[in-house]
């Protein structure tokens, strides 16, 4: 327990609403009928949790998370969203048993389970660093002991732009080209 | 008053985590349209990303590992959402409907 009015206390209540910010987001993001809006949550909860990566030590990871998620994913959401999307009609509600209590209880289940087997274990905590974790310990890391991976995600974004330009271009070519 | 230092146990980050998969899958498993699916799969691994980080706070020796495993979770995250969206387009195309229900014929 540390005291509310010190760096500690003030850093811990602002802990709390990034976390209520995060749930917020993310509650919105999977319970809201319009697609746009989902959207939207999906952003305020990665806010969240770039906020929970500035408070683990990482202010690269936060600033990233913002501009590849907040910045590029939910944008490109959007605009499929935009593309895809002009008449939406009612999303949850009316189908299967599986929308409905059985997902609600499956997700409850999951959440359940995770956080018990956290709570169970005895986690052994670290008896010291061999680094500060800074960016220039992640750079060198990352092109020391990672290259091969680091390689091997340049190729995988670089199949995925291919990929995607093919399979968005398809059908467009003639028109009246859809079956 | 006083308040306990919740930024500062591997607990907490790791129940936030559990939260946000099991609120991802729960969306994942009840959504009907797919990009609600694909909104849901990003929750899911936002919930990983957060454990790897906790654990690469407070557990690992090397405090890089978590940070590099993180960054490659987001190319992948990146790469997976526009391949995704760009199928969910070719797919809009040909059956005027993003609903999962409506896409259920097998045509080579």
């Amino acid at each position: 327990m540390v005291p509310l009015f010190s760096a500690e206390g003030l850093s811990s209540l602002v802990f709390i609403f990034i976390v209520i910010t995060t749930v917020l987001g993310a509650v919105i993001a999977t319970h809201s009928e319009r697609l746009i809006r989902a959207v939207t949550g999906l952003a305020i909860c990665f806010i969240g949790v770039a906020g929970l990566y500035y408070y683990l030590n990482s202010p690269f990871l936060a600033l990233m998370e913002m501009l590849i998620y907040v910045g590029a994913v939910c944008v490109t959401i959007v605009f499929a969203v935009m593309l895809a999307d002009p008449n939406p009609k009612s999303e949850v509600g009316k189908g299967s048993i599986f929308t409905g209590p059985l997902s609600f209880s499956l997700g409850i289940l999951l959440f359940w389970g995770l956080s018990a087997l956290a709570g169970k274990t005895a986690w052994i905590p670290s008896s010291g660093t061999i680094n500060d974790g800074s960016l220039e310990e992640v750079g060198r890391s990352l092109l020391t002991n990672y290259s091969m991976a680091f390689e091997l995600i340049s190729l995988v974004l670089l199949l995925a732009i291919i990929g995607a330009l093919v399979l968005a271009r398809r059908g467009r070519t003639q028109t009246g080209g859809e079956s | 008053m006083s308040i306990p230092a919740f930024g500062d146990s591997l607990i907490i980050y790791l129940i936030i985590a559990a939260l946000l998969f099991g609120i991802g899958f729960y969306g994942l498993v009840h959504r009907r349209t797919f990009i609600g699916m694909l909104i849901a799969g990003e929750l899911i691994l936002a919930g990983a990303s957060i454990n790897f980080m906790a654990f690469n706070r407070f557990l690992a020796p090397d405090p890089t590992v978590g940070q590099v495993f993180t960054l490659f979770i987001m190319g992948i995250a990146a790469a997976e959402a526009a391949i995704a969206l760009s199928i969910i387009i070719a797919v809009y195309r040909n059956f005027r409907s993003i609903d999962a229900d409506d896409v259920a014929e097998l045509k080579g």
